[in-house]
């Protein structure tokens, strides 16, 4: 296997580096990127919207790569991953690349090798690539640790103003797409979001996209691309930041013998921070 | 759970180590059968016995079902066809798995599949033919088999020369 052949552009090579990382094999890359966070509750239409948004980006010439997660069984440890069933145009378009992922154990919507997973994709010469999250509620951050843009999708029928109201992922979005444009209630979902957020500091677009019809979608994509580079917000690197020391306590050499110092009692918790801290 | 030996080439050093990994199995419908509950039970068997399954969905072509085993690194493909389409579809699956530099995988079949046409599809690589009444137990043992033999480097794809065949 080599990983020489991935960055030279094989796809199959591409494809087994990617197992490799995502199985724990960590990856760097200097190579600039764009990563579209894609999130929202299940049911709302993000895997359409996504094979939607990447058609498009490929229709301009643009490559794109997916990365779609969805969860493992807590009992199993198995995952049924469903979304290629709603990704067609990936099977078809050499443009589009597309990787289904499962949790794997871990919470937060994001497994934590997705940033590994996508500095790969970089490196290998996929510029834009695009996660979508497990189906997921308001409190699902980590998201933000990988995604240089994040998109919200909505859909009408979701619960009255309020809920747009509430602290959470909405105050990280960079865009809010409302989906399913192509029934009734889209609209006035739209302006309840709207009207919630004229209150914040922060001016988030929200736009009206059917991923049924297609209605939107190119609109969508454009505000998506000039998010590129201006992104970048405090909270975001908070999450970043927070997503990074995670990693490296849970990769810290000496994580393993200060655990066991911690639970023969020949250490405190304060000693033990202390020691991984250097 | 399976575990693997790795080793990769980077900047012409070698390193090699072994790693737990989860088989990944896509289920496929080639053609232009409908008739997905089976594939949909397997899929679902599958995923309780603890493995990472990509169902395709419906009226997948071969070229498209290739397509989607190479970008998801699967290990097996189970292809299921209960519209008679199986003598061309299975094989042509194989032949296209071959071109494509993915004779490693696994190929196994299911569905209505009369006796008399299974030698031949034997014959293509398949390692497995299922019918009707074929329960989750039997499914899960012969992914076990698959997967001990994989273990012991054993070549058992559809495109590499070996005589197994479950059942046989």
């Amino acid at each position: 296997m080599e990983l020489d052949e991935a960055i030279e552009g094989s796809r199959l090579a591409l494809s087994r580096a990617l197992t490799l990382v995502e199985n724990g094999l960590s990856f760097s890359t200097e190579e600039d990127g764009m990563v579209i966070g894609v999130t929202g509750a299940p049911g709302v239409g993000k895997s359409c919207l996504v094979d939607r948004i990447a058609t498009s980006l490929a229709k301009d010439g643009i490559k794109v790569a997916i990365l779609a997660v969805d969860p493992s069984s807590p009992v199993s440890g198995g995952a049924l991953l469903g979304d290629r069933i709603r990704m067609q145009s990936a099977d078809v378009d050499d443009l589009i690349y597309m990787r289904s992922l499962a949790t794997r154990g871990e919470s937060g919507a994001v497994p934590s090798v997705i940033g590994n997973m996508t500095n790969l994709l970089k490196e290998c010469g996929w510029k834009h690539i695009i996660v979508e999250t497990v189906g997921s509620g308001q409190a699902e951050f980590k998201i933000a640790a990988v995604a240089d843009t994040i998109l919200l999708v909505e859909a009408p029928g979701r619960g009255d103003s309020i809920q747009a109201e509430k602290a959470g992922i909405i105050e990280l979005v960079d865009l809010i797409a409302v989906n399913k444009s192509d029934l009734p209630q889209a609209e006035a979902a739209a302006s309840d979001i709207e009207q919630a957020l004229s209150a914040g500091s922060k001016d988030i677009p929200v736009m009206l996209v059917s991923a049924q019809t297609g209605d939107g979608v190119s609109e969508l994509v454009q505000k998506i691309l000039e998010t590129e580079g201006q992104s970048m917000t405090r909270p975001k690197w908070r999450e970043k930041l927070n997503s990074e020391w995670m990693r490296q306590l849970n990769s810290h050499p000496d994580l393993e013998s200060m655990l066991d110092g911690l639970e023969e009692g020949s250490l405190n918790l304060d000693e033990a921070i202390n020691n991984l801290r250097r | 759970m399976t575990y693997s030996r790795v080793a990769i080439h980077f900047n012409e050093r070698l390193c090699v180590w072994v790693m737990p990994k989860p088989l990944r199995i896509v289920i496929a419908k080639p053609g232009l059968d409908g008739h997905d509950r089976g594939a949909k039970v397997v899929a679902r068997c599958l995923r309780d016995a603890g493995h990472e399954v990509i169902y395709t969905g419906l009226r997948r072509t071969p070229e498209q079902i290739v397509r989607t085993v190479m970008d998801e690194d699967a290990d097996l493909l189970g292809l299921s066809s209960l519209s008679g389409a199986h003598g061309h579809l299975f094989p042509r699956t194989c032949q296209l798995l071959a071109e494509a530099d993915l004779t490693h995988v696994v190929v196994f079949g299911g569905g209505i599949i009369p006796e008399e046409d299974r030698q031949s599809l034997f014959d293509a690589g398949m390692r497995a033919i299922f019918g009707p009444g074929t329960t989750s137990e039997e499914i899960n043992s012969f992914v076990d088999e698959v997967s001990s033999r994989l273990q012991q480097e054993e070549s058992i794809g559809s495109g590499e020369e070996n005589d197994w065949r479950w059942g046989a």
